[in-house]
């Protein structure tokens, strides 16, 4: 054997040995980024739940209303409690507004006198139609998606309303998302 | 660039000293006899830390606690990407790991590589042996699944059975009872946090034992030139771990790994199995009964694994060619033989699965929370073809009928009589009754974009029982699933308050086993029966879960 095929040969066998290591750990890698990052599919897909009966309510007097709501959480599926604060506007249109103030998500109440949202923590108050009035929050009510089906409320995932420009705020201030309870 | 890099590890060198420790690792002088039989070694290391490897992966999407880890294990198969994969590569490497170290074994057996002075190499292998077979046992139960349990069950009695410990290995186990979250969350602590740090140890102390005395040479090995451990066997060993690999890697891709359904200690007609490497040990306890079974359950193989500790302490002779070991090759040869004999007749001694028991719970059940007529509908859906013309949702290819997620949103029961009863329309030349049409529309509306495969999913003797019970007007005394008449006993739960005999039995001459009852007889064709009672008991305990 001359030297050069020696070389050779040694060349032949790093290059197979880096080929077939390269090949394996492409095979583990790939599946495992896949694993990881890829969302799965999730076969229950949270539809529209049904919150209550809406037929009776009376135009603008908004109503707590409080429901199930089923979320699947991984491999378990929860029930939980959820509320809405719902107002039938004077053309009967239905809003849904999320439970908490966009401040730094306490719970408001209605005051009937002026009719207004208050929120009981840094005294925000919003209109019947969500926007902010006075106080700290930084965008108008969230709301639901929200449909009415034979006189029932449905609710979807509840959505953030847009940044408002009147009332600024420091991003560190910014208020808790609320992506948890989508 | 070349010199760049060349500096990079000159200075890495420098500081840590890694490179030349690699360099020294590949640099080891083995003889010149060693070959292809030495690959093994390497290629269970490998296998070992794929294990690893895989197994975190699983730990990411699992809860290890019972009920919980099974609907996890379901998440990781019918839900995450990639999850059937990574659970097939883990199933799969752990029979592979078993074979290849009893493979590495063999070859270092009947090479007599265990001789002086690597005593202790082979003694540590003989314990990496065991604690493989370790991960087996306690990973058995970790689906928590019918299989699982009961062949966990079978398992803890056999420890539970050794004299004068017995009782402590209950303890041990958390098994002193019946088997529940004690007995779980052991399997599960033994399995991820006790075993893979004594293996990493010992796997570390074998490998250094091999670098320590070298691999065991030839009997004319000093004649020859020695050779240098890479390049020549790198190359061998990485070849035969990427082939072990490529088996590995196309077992969990086209192998399926079914899961049971989950685990049930009411079940009493469960027959468990053991995993198919220890299925050698359960037959050999048939031979054993009575005062003798300890024999076959703890004498034989303790006595087996001490003789594998004495073997180097046995076997001192000269060290000689292979092919004059004749002893040790017959040993082996007998070993294969009677292992085999006993894995064979325990294969075949096996009963075939009843039809509720083979359900595969690794895909989607949809079909399970079916109302009878929805399932039975689910017959005629197939029997008449209605797939050939449409489709639930688009992706397939496209057929001529439309397409009926978006149909069924437009129409209700009344009109899909109408279109599956009119020849006209639907191109069934119709032998259905109206009963018969009435099942295939509620069928045709229980069909969503989300359980769209229910049509290919749901086994034919569930639906075929449903048709029989349908036919047989069940529904009038009975609920299934929500659905029927209270006048009978509600049948979902069936399955845990009777056995499939009894049922049988039932139908056939109801007033024998419950007196007084105003069920009349339902002498069916034993093909009928078996759907319908199979059928019955695998209706859910309760319907929406």
């Amino acid at each position: 054997m001359t030297q050069d095929t020696k070389i050779n040969r040694r060349g032949f066998y790093a290059q197979a040995i880096f080929a077939l290591n390269a090949v394996i750990g492409a095979a583990l890698a790939i599946p495992t980024l896949v694993y990881l990052l890829v969302p799965g599919k999730s076969k229950r897909k949270g539809d529209l739940i049904d919150a209550g009966d809406v037929s009776q309510l009376t135009p603008g007097v908004p109503v707590e209303m409080k429901f199930q709501q089923s979320r699947v959480d991984g491999w378990r599926v929860l029930t939980e409690r959820r509320t809405a604060w719902v107002v039938k506007n004077t053309d009967n249109q239905i809003t849904a507004f999320g439970p908490q103030c966009t401040h730094l998500g306490c719970a408001y109440h209605w005051d009937d006198q002026p009719k207004q949202f208050v929120c009981p923590c840094h005294t925000s108050l919003f209109s019947i139609s969500g926007k902010v009035l006075a106080g700290p929050a930084p965008r108008s009510l969230d709301r639901y998606v929200a449909e009415v089906r034979n006189g029932r409320l449905m609710l979807g995932e509840l959505r953030q309303a847009e940044q408002s420009s009147s009332a600024a705020m420091p991003a560190s201030l910014a208020p808790c998302k609320r992506e948890d309870l989508a | 660039m070349k010199s760049r890099l060349a500096g990079f590890v000159a200075a890495l060198d420098d500081r840590t000293g890694i490179p030349s420790g690699i360099r020294h690792f590949m640099g080891e002088e083995i003889p010149a006899s060693s070959g292809w039989p030495q690959v093994f070694g390497s290629v269970a290391l490998f296998m070992i830390l794929v294990q690893f490897f895989t197994g975190i992966l699983l730990a990411f999407n699992y809860a290890p606690t019972p009920g919980q880890s099974y609907e996890s294990l379901r998440y990781i198969l019918t839900e995450v990407t990639g999850g059937r994969l990574m659970r097939g590569l883990h199933h799969w490497g752990a029979s592979m790991v078993i074979i290849i170290v009893v493979l590495h074994m063999v070859q270092v057996f009947i090479w007599g590589a265990y001789k002086r002075p690597r005593e202790a190499t082979w003694i540590a292998g003989v314990i990496l042996l065991l604690l493989t077979l370790a991960y087996g046992l306690t990973g058995y139960l970790l689906p928590w699944d019918n299989r699982a349990y009961w062949g966990t069950v079978v398992t803890t009695q056999i420890g539970a059975s050794v004299p004068g410990a017995g009782p402590w290995v209950s303890r041990l186990l958390g098994s002193a009872g019946e088997i529940g979250v004690v007995t779980f969350a052991r399997f599960y602590a033994l399995h991820v946090l006790v075993l893979p740090p004594i293996t990493l140890l010992l796997m570390f102390f074998h490998v250094y034992l091999v670098r320590r005395h070298g691999v065991a040479p030839a009997p004319d090995d000093e004649l020859k030139p020695k050779q240098k451990f890479y390049p020549k066997q790198v190359f061998r060993d990485t070849l035969a771990i990427f082939v072990a690999f490529a088996i590995l890697f196309t077992l969990a891709v086209m192998a399926h790994v079914p899961l049971e359904r989950m685990a049930d200690p009411t079940d009493t007609t469960y027959v468990p199995r053991p995993e198919w490497y220890f299925l050698f040990l359960f037959q050999s306890l048939k031979l054993f009964e009575g005062p003798m079974e300890l024999v076959g359950t703890v004498i034989l193989p303790t006595l087996a694994i001490l003789a594998l500790i004495a073997t180097p302490f046995i076997d001192r002779g000269r060290l000689v060619r292979v092919r004059q070991r004749l002893l040790a090759i017959g040993i082996v040869v007998l070993a294969g033989i009677g292992w085999g004999g006993l894995t064979a007749a325990a294969v075949q001694s096996t009963p075939s699965q009843t039809l509720a028991g083979s359900i595969d719970f690794s895909g989607p059940v949809q079909w399970m929370q079916l109302r009878p007529p929805e399932l039975a509908g689910l017959h005629y859906f197939k029997a008449q073809k209605c797939g050939e013309c449409h489709d639930l949702t688009a992706g397939g290819a496209g057929k001529p009928g439309p397409l009926l997620a978006e149909t069924l949103r437009r129409h209700d029961h009344e009109w899909l009589l109408k279109h599956v009863g009119d020849p006209r329309s639907s191109g069934i030349a119709s032998s259905l009754s109206g009963a018969q049409l009435s099942d295939l529309a509620a069928a045709t509306l229980a069909m969503t974009a989300e359980n769209g495969d229910l049509v290919a999913t749901t086994p034919a003797f569930a639906s075929e029982g449903a048709v029989i019970y349908q036919r047989n007007n069940c529904g009038a005394c009975h609920i299934v699933n929500g659905a029927g008449g209270k006048i009978g006993p509600t049948l979902n739960g069936l399955a845990s308050r009777r056995s499939e005999a009894w049922a049988t039995e039932h139908f056939v001459n109801p007033q024998k086993l419950s007196p007084g009852t105003p069920m009349p007889p339902y002498p069916l064709k034993p093909k009928e029966m078996q759907a319908l009672v199979s059928w019955l008991f695998t209706l859910p305990e309760k319907p929406g879960i």
